[in-house]
Order: structure tokens, then sequence, then C-alpha cells
């Protein structure tokens, strides 16, 4: 290969932050970039960056031994290849748009990576904030009154730790569904993939309404304040969860070129979600009403209440009622949305509610090491 | 059982309930309050033979024996069913008969 070609090789390739490095360049600049490269070329995101070029190395030398009597500015470095000005013009400009092109992806790839770098900090916060709760629970685990960094100080219920272990992993499974998803998107998959991935993610939600379902029975008033969730989440907590209306009024506008068929039947699935999660929430206001009302039975203040609170357990009963019918309308509704959409669009809105989610926990990790900062 | 039957085929729509229920009263407001219709509900906690009458829904395969739901003396579920049904759009067609309109 001439070094001609490797110059052209290394102009189209090289991350160069301005376009006169490239001819009037000492050593220390031409390996500026190679580092930069490196790092920036190890870090796989999502397939977006290219290797680094292998070329660089080669030319460094042949650069700063070069005289420049040309009126471009360019060196001695054309003589050999062309005589004519004119076509030395176009080289020039073409190699100067190339340039600028490079130093514009440059400063994408720069951008991804120090995006990537707020992400793991964030993700650090998380781990860290995990670890001081597993270190805790480790201190109380040997009975006695438990008092979490959330305020949940009493004993925990059997099926409740298992419980808490198990969503630790579902989180994490769901992660890494979430950037398989982003991948393969990008990538722009095939249908049968994108197909697979969104079944098993879809199955890994429905998944998390098995595992509170039987928390549930362990402790219904454990899944019903959503004591496994961080606290973001349970901000918007409706009956143990996320609320199923929520979740298709962030998705749905973010669906690129529904059909007419498709935008009718969004609708339409929109308003029976309302509809259903209305109904619920009132059954709920009706099961409060009548457990404060067999709670204050008889005389307050009397001071003998035990009649009471057998009565109120047994009402409790229906408290895991309304909690599996709650995940219910949890997962017809993801069912329904993704019969509705395509493969490709179900993708796209998983991807979303990972995302969604994941910003969500990650936002309660920054909350809670700013506290603890102030504290 | 026949009181069930009669019942369910006298009432277009109707529901077979317990008062302290709060899922039946989930099902009783989407229809009545979110739908727009009027179904007959029997509490059968208020009924002598509600014993029966809940050992026969049970039997006709109600996933749990109340809240049961009757369209057109038909069992269409309990509360797990008539959800499903709404949010893939398929109830409102079953009801379509029973609207009245205000």
């Amino acid at each position: 290969m001439t070094w001609i070609s490797m110059l052209i090789k290394f102009c189209s390739a090289t991350e160069m932050n301005s376009s006169s490095a490239l001819f009037v360049t000492p050593n220390s600049m031409l390996y500026e970039p190679v580092q930069q490269t490196a790092i920036w070329g190890d870090f796989s995101v999502n397939g977006f960056l290219n290797p680094p070029s292998p070329f660089i190395l080669e030319v460094d030398g042949k650069l700063s031994n070069q005289s420049e009597d040309s009126s471009h500015g360019m060196g001695g470095i054309l003589d050999g290849y062309n005589q004519d000005d004119s076509k030395q013009g176009e080289k020039v400009s073409r190699r100067l748009a190339q340039n600028r092109e490079a130093a514009r992806k440059s400063r994408i790839r720069k951008k991804a990576y120090v995006q990537q770098l707020e992400n793991s900090k964030i993700r650090l916060l998380q781990l860290e904030q995990e670890l001081e709760r597993a270190k805790q629970q480790g201190q109380f685990m040997g009975g006695g009154i438990e008092v979490s960094h959330l305020g949940y100080s009493r004993n925990r219920k059997p099926g409740i730790e298992a419980f808490e272990v198990d969503h630790g992993h579902w989180v994490e499974e769901q992660n890494r569904q979430t950037t398989e998803l982003r991948n393969a998107l990008k990538s722009h998959s095939g249908e049968i993939e994108l197909r697979i991935l969104v079944d098993s993610c879809m199955s890994h939600y429905f998944n998390l309404f098995h595992m509170k379902a039987t928390a549930a029975k362990a402790d219904a008033f454990y899944i019903m304040s959503g004591m496994w969730k961080s606290q973001a989440e349970r901000f918007f907590l409706w009956i143990g969860g996320f609320r199923p209306s929520e979740l298709l009024k962030i998705l749905i506008p973010r669906l690129e070129t529904l059909t007419e068929q498709q935008q009718v039947e969004a609708g339409n699935l929109k308003q029976s979600c309302h509809q259903a999660e209305d109904a619920l929430s009132q059954g709920m206001e009706k099961l409060q009403q009548i457990l404060a009302s067999t709670i204050s039975a008889g005389e307050l203040g009397e001071g003998n209440y035990l009649p009471q609170m057998g009565a109120a357990m047994e009402k409790l009963e229906a408290l895991v009622r309304v909690l599996n019918q709650a995940d219910h309308l949890r997962q017809e509704t993801l069912q329904q949305l993704a019969r509705i959409l395509t493969t490709r669009q179900a993708a796209r809105a998983l991807l979303a509610l990972g995302e969604y989610f994941e910003r969500l926990r990650a936002l309660s990790s920054l909350w809670c090491s700013n506290t603890n900062e102030s504290a | 059982m026949d009181k069930v039957m009669r019942l369910a085929s006298e009432n277009g729509l109707m529901i077979f309930s317990k008062s302290s229920c709060c899922l039946c009263y989930t099902v009783n407001i989407l229809f009545s309050d979110q739908l727009g219709v009027s179904p007959y509900v029997h509490e059968i906690d208020q009924d002598p033979e509600g014993k029966e009458i809940e050992k026969a829904l049970i039997r006709m395969g109600c996933s749990s024996p109340v809240p049961a739901v009757f369209i057109g003396g038909k069992l269409v579920g309990s509360t797990n069913e008539v959800m499903s049904l709404h949010l893939s759009g398929n109830l409102l067609p079953l009801l379509k008969p029973y609207y009245s309109f205000n």
C-alpha cells in the first residue's frame, strides 16, 4: 500500500478535532487520537463505534517530514500523486470534508461515552445502596425489631425475604432484557429475533405478577405498600404496583406510525383500562370503608377489642383478592397492547417501559445519596 | 341449580354478589358507573339459599362464586373473566342489548 493511500485511509478513519491537525502535526498529537480511539473503540455500545483505525501509526513519520511547498499548504504530500492543480484542489476539499465528517463522528462518540459514564455512576450508586441495605439486613437478621432505611419496622414474614431476593434477580434480568432490546433495535434485527425478545420480556413481567401473588398470601400489607420498590416507584403506587393506564399514557404517544386500525384499538384499550382501573379503585375504597367500620365497631375507648380484631382479620383476606386483580389488570393491559402492535412496535414499547423503570430506580438512588450526604 | 338458572334467564344482565365483597362492588361499579348498564344484583348473603347458590356457581365453573356475572342467561365468569373481556374489547358488544339510553 502506498503512503498516499494510507494517508487517505487515515483521513477517513481517524478521530481528529480539527482539520488543521492533519497537516502540521507533531508526533505527540498523532498519538493522542490513537489513545482516545482505543478507549472509545473498546467500549462497545450497541455496536455504535467503529473499530479503531490501524493505519494511524504508519503515517506518522512520513507526515512530519514533508516540506511545504504547495500553495494549498499541503506540504509536498501530493507531489507524486497528481500534477494538475484543479484536481489537487478537489482532493483538498474532499479531504477537508472527510476530516469534518470524522470530527463530527468523533464528537458523537465522545458524547455517547460520557453518557455511558454517567449511567455507570448511577448504577454504582444503586449498587452501593443495595450493599448498605444488605448489610443492615444482615445485622438485624437474627430476629427482633428490624428497621430498614425504608422505615418498615417489624419482623419480616417468612416468604417476604425470599421475595425480596427473587425480586433483586428479577430487576437484574429486566435490565439485561432492556439492553438486549436496545441492541436488537439499533442493529435492525429481524422479525423472528425481535419476536423472541418481546415474548420473553412479556413472560418476565408475568413472572413478577406470579411472584407477587405468592408474596401477597404471605403478607398482603407488604405488597400493598410496595415495600420492595424504590422510592420513586412507590411514589406512583397504585394497589401494589404501577397504574396500567399510566403505562399506556407513557407508551402509546411514543409509538410511531400507528395505522388507523391500531389507533382505534389503542384508544379503546386506553378507555377500557381507565374504566377497569376506576372500578377497582372504588372496590378498594369499599374495602377500606368495610375495614374501618369493622375496626371501629363497638365502643371506641372501651379498651377491649378482641372481637373487632378477629372480624378485621377476616376482612383482610379480601386484600389479597384485590391485589391479585390489580396485577391481573396490569397483565391484561400489557397483553392487549402487545396484541395491537407489530413485533417491532412492541419491542420499542417494551424497551421504553424497561428504561422508564430504570430511570425511576436511578432517580431513587440519586435521591438517597443526596439525602445521605446532607444528613 | 334451578334458582340460579331461573334468575339468570329472567334478568338479561345479572350479578350474583355478596354485600361485603369488594370485588362484587368493583364489577357492579364497572357496569353501572362506567359502562352505563344496570345489572340486577342478587346478594346471596341475604338469601336463605345462599349456600346452595354458592355451591352451584362453583359447580358451573365460576372461578370464584362471587361475583358471578350472567349475560343473556349465560355464565360469563367472575372478576378475572369480566376484566379480560373488557380490556380485549369484547365486553361492550355483549352489553349492547342492555344499554339504557339516558
